[in-house]
């Protein structure tokens, strides 16, 4: 797709578009029609518009408590793992650490776990392990920030690998040459080159840990719940609220959405990324 | 030299979190395969049976029938999301009207949780309420029932999947090509390469790292798919998208049989983590081998 034909680029984005929004629309459909009429003949057109479900959904004290839970928690666990993730590839990269690979390998094996048999040990771990007196980690927001950990720090380390081996040595070098110290090398040479990967990095992590179900569901109850797992309990209750369900859905959706457009432009700023280098 | 203290300091709080939350873990499951323990049970003590659950495991049809099926999805859905995701990172290094518009529009399903994509697409396709076995019906005379027929099932497990996660290859794949130096590009143009040979020469061999870590992530995350399967097809009809995940979860769940479940999840990690290794040992030591050497 030549720069020189954009309209062949926007059409078939639109044709994609279509495809890719349908779900979403027809998630907004749902969530805007009484119950009585959702298994009637479906029709693609929305001919009336039924706002009950989102007045309910917001006007429930105990979701919009999840929904803040899901918004520290996911970006708490986003920061957090980003900037280790940033760390542990700046070593992996510039430092000669003995079996440096295996390491790198071996933080992606976190990920690999199959969910449901892991439950129970982290069940343990939050309930007796980490547990001072009183205190559990269980049903606590730093709790499932640190959890999270567990599948996003492996993922922000595989992302941002390449990008910080794709920083020129010279670079950190010169620098160095120049009175850098490794933190200013860091903060400073490092760091703005590197973001466009950190900032890619920084929304999917967000993202992951957003739509975490099966760890929320398990390891939090009520002071930590996040609104996936909130959301969820509309899904399997006794005859399935959908229209609340899809309320909730596309709630969630807004802040990650505002979330993506923000970054957005930090992925543009990648762009020129590429003439900086070698 | 700098110091490798300074390494290690970074690197750490890495290795702490992941050592806590990763390999405690993991050493109770490993633990408990080995026992044959049903904690919810009138007995609920765990009692020391050696590998008879990993001996159990290699006889086990339903066991083998739900890896088979979990790596046929696994392959289709990951070989499109890549093939996909790549055509479509690539429209996005060029300039046209819309592109920011259209990029935020296209990463909307990667925000959408899993359970939810899995209530919606089922919601869209089960027959007699679902839209899309309306219209299929409707214009084209095909009887679309995922509650019946196999094949459809399994093919809109794969479907559902591209369409939740080719945004992420996407993403991950553009946010490698805009970092690419221009300058071979531009030579090898001047040079007169075609686009096959400076997509197979140059492209290729830059992004490799990327693409490789994006095979990796999808492919484990395919391996374990667990809430969207089970919110669309339950894991059916029959066993057809009862994907191993799945399959675990219905061990250790309904049936609480823990140790066995524990076994099964061992071996699935090993087998992830041996498919791993040899994707990474084919597709990475070459590249470095080849640096070591020059």
């Amino acid at each position: 797709m030549p720069t020189e034909r954009p309209y062949l680029a926007i059409l078939l984005w639109s044709i994609l578009s279509i495809a890719t929004l349908f779900p979403v629309y027809w998630l907004f459909v749902i969530s805007v029609k009484p119950a009585v009429d959702l298994f009637t003949t479906p029709s693609v057109i929305l001919d009336s518009v039924y706002w009950k479900n989102y007045a309910d959904v917001l006007g429930n004290e105990t979701l919009r408590r999840y929904m803040m839970n899901s918004i520290i928690i996911s970006t708490g666990n986003a920061f957090l793992v980003t900037t280790l993730g940033f760390m542990a590839c700046y070593a992996l990269s510039r430092f000669d650490i003995a079996g440096k690979e295996n390491i790198f390998f071996w933080t992606i094996t976190n990920r690999m776990a199959p969910a449901a048999v892991f439950l129970l040990p982290f069940f343990l771990l939050f309930t007796q392990v980490f547990a001072i007196g009183d205190w559990k980690l269980y049903d606590t927001r730093i709790g499932m920030i640190l959890l999270y950990c567990t599948f996003n720090l492996p993922f922000a380390i595989w992302t941002l690998r390449p990008t910080i081996d794709g920083i020129p040595k010279e670079l950190d070098e010169a620098a160095t040459v120049d009175g850098c110290s490794t933190w200013q090398v860091i903060s400073q040479v490092i760091f703005p080159l590197a973001r466009p990967g950190l900032a890619v990095t920084l929304i999917l992590t967000w993202v992951f840990a957003w739509n975490e179900f099966l760890l929320a569901a398990t390891l939090t109850s009520f002071n930590a719940r996040t609104i996936t797992t909130g959301l969820s309990e509309y899904v399997t209750s006794t005859g399935t609220e959908w229209g609340t369900m899809a309320a909730i859905a596309i709630i969630t959706l807004i802040p990650a959405l505002i979330i993506f457009s923000v970054v957005q432009r930090h992925i543009v700023a990648g762009l020129t990324f590429g003439a900086v280098k070698e | 030299m700098r110091s490798n203290t300074v390494g290690w300091l970074l690197l750490a709080p890495t290795l702490v979190i992941l050592g806590l939350f990763g390999i405690m873990p993991f050493i109770y499951v490993l633990y408990v395969a080995f026992h044959q323990w049903n904690p919810f049970g009138f007995s609920p003590d765990m009692i020391y049976n050696g590998a008879k659950n990993f001996r159990r495991l290699v006889f086990d049809r339903e066991f083998l029938l739900s890896l088979w099926v979990t790596l046929k999805f696994a392959f289709f859905a990951v070989t499109s999301e890549i093939a996909l995701g790549y055509l479509l990172a690539q429209l996005f290094t060029r300039e046209f009207p819309g592109k920011a518009f259209f990029r935020t529009i296209h990463t909307l399903p990667l925000i959408v949780a899993p359970i939810v994509v899995g209530s919606v697409w089922r919601l869209m396709t089960t027959p007699s309420i679902g839209i899309i076995p309306y219209y299929l019906d409707a214009w084209f005379g095909y009887e679309l029932n995922i509650g019946r027929d196999a094949g459809a099932a399994f093919a809109l497990t794969v479907i559902m999947d591209i369409w939740h996660w080719t945004p992420l290859v996407t993403l991950t794949l553009l946010a490698a090509l805009v970092s690419l130096p221009k300058e071979p590009f531009e030579q090898a143009q001047i040079d007169g390469a075609s686009k096959f040979q400076i997509f197979w020469h140059i492209t290729l061999p830059m992004i490799r790292p990327a693409i490789l870590a994006t095979v990796f992530i999808r492919l484990m995350d395919a391996l374990r798919t667990v809430d969207e399967v089970w919110m669309l097809t339950g894991g059916g009809p029959g066993a057809a998208t009862r994907y191993v995940g799945l399959h675990i979860w219905k061990v250790v769940f309904p049936k609480t049989d823990y140790g066995y479940g524990s076994a099964i999840s061992v071996i699935v990690l090993y087998l992830t983590l041996v498919m791993c290794w040899i994707l990474y040992v084919a597709l990475v030591a070459p590249r470095d081998r080849k640096k070591r050497t020059s």
